[in-house]
């Protein structure tokens, strides 16, 4: 997936091979591998197949959330409301089901319609009201929060088994694993191949400029918020269907996380660049680091304050790079 | 010249700063050769040459921005390294940019002791600030008052405000880039009055103006360049032809290549009727056939650019209605326009044009991504061969179509746009300023390719501000004068006179008396 093309031409890296020159392009991937190796050195927990589906499912919920925040910040936008709109998908499914009585099925895609038209609302709020996306998504981040609480009356209600499934395991491999996957194929196909995911980059890039050569920019800033808020949802039923129960204070917080993710994979906060393949790598960077001090029995206090640092120290290395190149 | 032996007190007559044969490059392309200047106390170095020039390279390098790569920059007659603009100012070089470096929503105190406010007791002493203030203002005779949010003042006043900030810094050299062009006649005066102060007190001075008029009235000596060479120092009193030959260095006729080869049936393209905005434009009415280049001219606020993003769908208008081939477009549609078959090549390229940090494959593609597209998804070789063509046919200079366009130089930049619109299909071309900082080579291609454009039955509106590109290339020139049409010229008739004359008929007083003196060029 790291071959996909990008807003981001291709530079000329010093020392000039290929392999130099991915290595520059991928800063975020070889500090995966040097993590990896670090860990696999100090305990003989980490390279284990259980401990690598651990990860695998403790990264599917951030990184979904992440990639659809990615489209959001590709646009030069921020969405801040990822994970209420995600708690707030899994308790309306999980509403549908137990209080409405609707079938399973239902309950699953109705749960995904929540977050789309969650996102749609901020999108709508961004392209029409001109509110900058901070604030609209702050809005909705409160508002999304306390939809979720007023459904539940601040008590967790059970999934549908559709949900649950989504939280279970096909054979050996658990399906937060392939929904993970899945959902980045489908968010790179859209980045890459689809007139909106390049219209994406192009209102990221310069908004101005890409409305004078006929984009769409409206339409495509409801797109973009839309899509976040689809990925929140599915985020959120992954989220549900492992406890079997929408929680009302799910996912809180996790939008500092999938923001993290994003901006360590390489995608700049300006707008115009950032690769799907960039935010995965992003997620199981943070999802690694906390994994790895938790064999290594490292207190969950200290784990903030090492997951800070990464994101400063990950982000400038990458800004030195930039700045570094000509233009 | 300055090769004395370094001393403490440099000689009188010792210029403030001299660069020496310097030389500059970006990657393959050297855009200074060799060149010399000297900004010597009390005087003021007139920096004379087309757009690309070299000029704001020179300036660049005074001020620490660039680093020459050859030759030498001396101040006071000592060898110095410049390598950044707090060595220079530490040097006592100001520079004065077109894009003012003030705080709009900071009061001229503020802006003048920015990052050294007075303190008293940790806190701001606003009262020394002010008094600060007033003394840098006085320097330069203005009065205003010093607690007046600077953002509402209005840009002549913004200029002297930065003025005074470098004076209080102890600048002892100034850079004027281009001062005067966003001001009316009162307001070159008075800035002319300030720089006749600053020449009696010893401030050497450096002056880029594209009015030759200018140079005589307020300039010791000229330093011309072309094409990045120096081409001679002569006094600021000489006659203006003998400047513009200097400068452009071959005839006019060379340097607008006018071809009128489409020989097909006449049609009408545009028509343009009682086009009227809020504001600004008011009752314009025109239109343009296949083959022809019609000149926009009038002066900068005269609402060229108005009208042509109204037709461009870009911003809405009130009344009036625009059709492209017979058939209404709507009124402010982008896409409409482009489907119509519009293309828009916008004033400022990099903020309007060009979405700089994407790559040349995907800046070209962008109008015909989607009606190239199947079901939603982008035709990826199909877009890129056809970006490849015309790149190659409008000769793009590019390492290869992934290239980040911003790192493209002007001409090349502009040439992106353009093929936009090329590989869109575009037959009604709407250019605004179209060569604006592009060098010389790359302009007559631009004008090669507005020939090609009408040769094969396109129609072309054209607003530029720079007179002799609107004269050499326009098949007729509309000139417009305070938001309407003041009157046409066929290509004949169409002279910098009557043109001008026409340009100021309508404008306000203070703009008024600023064209009357351009007219008489």
């Amino acid at each position: 997936m790291n071959k996909v093309a990008t807003a981001q031409a291709p530079k000329k890296a010093p020392g000039g091979s290929r392999i130099g020159r991915f290595l520059a392009d991928n800063g975020a991937l070889v500090g995966l591998f040097v993590l990896g190796l670090a860990l696999f050195i100090a305990t003989p927990d980490f390279l284990t197949g259980p401990n690598l589906l651990n990860i695998g499912i403790q990264a599917s919920v951030i990184a979904v959330l992440a990639f659809g925040l990615t489209f959001v910040i590709v646009a030069a936008g921020i969405d801040l409301s990822v994970g209420s709109v995600a708690a707030l998908s899994a308790m309306g499914s999980a509403w549908m089901f137990s209080q409405g009585s609707m079938p399973g099925w239902v309950a699953l895609v109705g749960g995904l319609l929540i977050g789309a038209l969650s996102g749609a609302v901020s999108g709508f709020a961004v392209a029409y009201g001109k509110l900058p996306s901070f604030i609209a998504t702050l809005a909705m981040l409160s508002v999304a929060r306390g939809l979720t609480l007023v459904i539940s009356d601040g008590r967790p209600i059970g999934t549908a088994p559709d949900v649950s499934f989504l939280g279970g395991n096909i054979g050996p491999i658990p399906m937060p694993i392939i929904v993970l996957v899945l959902a980045g194929l489908v968010a790179a196909f859209i980045l890459n191949f689809t007139v909106m995911g390049r219209y994406m980059y192009a209102v990221g890039g310069n908004r101005e400029a890409a409305r004078l050569s006929g984009v769409p920019v409206r339409k495509v800033l409801i797109t973009v918020f839309a899509l976040s808020g689809l990925f929140a949802g599915l985020a959120g039923l992954l989220l549900s269907g492992r406890l079997d129960s929408a929680q009302p204070q799910a996912a809180a917080g996790y939008e500092l996380d999938a923001i993290a993710a994003v901006v360590i994979g390489g995608a700049s906060l300006a707008g115009g660049i950032g690769r799907i393949s960039g935010t995965l790598v992003g997620a199981l960077v943070l999802v690694v680091i906390r994994n790895g001090l938790n064999l290594l029995n490292v207190s969950s206090f200290w784990q903030q304050v090492v997951i800070g640092l990464v994101i400063a120290v990950a982000v400038g290395i990458d800004s030195l790079r930039r700045k570094n190149q000509p233009h | 010249m300055s090769d004395t032996p370094v001393t403490n007190n440099p000689p009188a007559g010792t210029p403030i700063l001299t660069l020496e044969n310097v030389t500059k490059s970006f990657g393959p392309v050297t855009v200074i050769k060799g060149v010399t200047v000297n900004v010597r106390p009390g005087k003021v170095q007139v920096l004379l040459g087309e757009n690309g020039a070299g000029k704001s390279t020179l300036i660049k390098m005074m001020a620490g921005v660039y680093q020459p790569d050859g030759g030498r920059i001396l101040v006071d007659g000592k060898e110095v390294r410049l390598p950044d603009t707090n060595a220079s100012e530490a040097l006592g070089i100001a520079t004065i940019h077109q894009e003012l470096n003030l705080v709009g929503s900071m009061t001229v105190a503020e802006n003048i002791c920015m990052g050294r406010f007075p303190r008293r007791f940790g806190l701001v002493d606003r009262r020394q600030m002010r008094k600060v203030a007033r003394d840098a203002l006085n320097k330069i005779g203005l009065d205003i008052d010093v607690d007046h949010k600077v953002g509402e003042l209005g840009i002549a006043r913004q200029q002297l405000v930065e003025i005074a900030k470098a004076l209080s810094l102890n600048a002892r050299m100034l850079i004027l880039d281009e001062p005067t062009a966003a001001l009316t006649k009162r307001e070159i005066s008075a800035l002319f009055s300030v720089v006749e102060d600053l020449r009696e007190r010893g401030v050497g001075m450096v002056f880029i103006s594209h009015h030759l008029d200018e140079i005589a009235a307020i300039g010791d000596s000229v330093s011309v360049l072309r094409d990045g060479e120096f081409v001679a120092e002569v006094p600021a009193d000489t006659h203006e032809d003998e400047l513009v030959r200097l400068m452009v260095g071959r005839s006019i006729e060379q340097q607008f290549p006018r071809r009128r080869e489409y020989r097909g049936p006449a049609d009408t393209l545009l028509e343009v009727e009682g086009l009227s905005t809020k504001g600004m434009v008011n009752n314009v009415s025109f239109s343009v056939k296949a083959g022809e280049i019609v000149g926009l001219a009038g002066l900068v606020g005269a609402g060229r650019t108005e009208v042509i993003r109204a037709i461009a769908g870009v911003d809405p208008y009130a009344t009036g209605s625009v059709r492209v081939r017979g058939k209404d477009l709507p009124k402010s549609s982008i896409g409409a326009a482009i489907r119509s078959g519009v293309g828009h090549v916008p004033e400022d390229r990099k903020a309007h044009g060009l979405v700089l940090g994407a790559a040349v494959n995907e800046n070209i593609g962008y109008a015909t991504l989607s009606t190239t597209a199947k079901s939603g998804l982008v035709d990826r070789s199909g877009q890129r061969k056809r970006a490849q063509d015309v790149a190659d046919k409008l000769r793009i200079r590019m390492h290869n179509l992934d290239q980040v366009v911003g790192s493209l130089s002007g001409g090349n930049q502009q040439k992106t746009v353009f093929a936009r619109w090329i590989v869109a299909n575009s037959t009604v071309l709407l250019l605004d300023e179209p060569t604006r900082g592009v060098d010389v080579g790359a302009k007559v291609e631009i004008y090669e390719l507005m020939n090609a454009i009408t040769a094969a039955g396109g129609a072309v509106v054209m607003v530029s501000s720079e007179l002799p590109e609107v004269l050499g290339m326009s098949d007729r020139v509309l000139v417009m004068s305070g938001g309407h049409i003041s009157g046409e010229l066929s290509a004949d008739d169409a002279t910098q006179d009557a043109v001008m004359s026409l340009a100021v008929r309508d404008v306000q007083r203070d703009l008024e008396d600023k064209l009357m003196e351009d007219g008489h060029e």
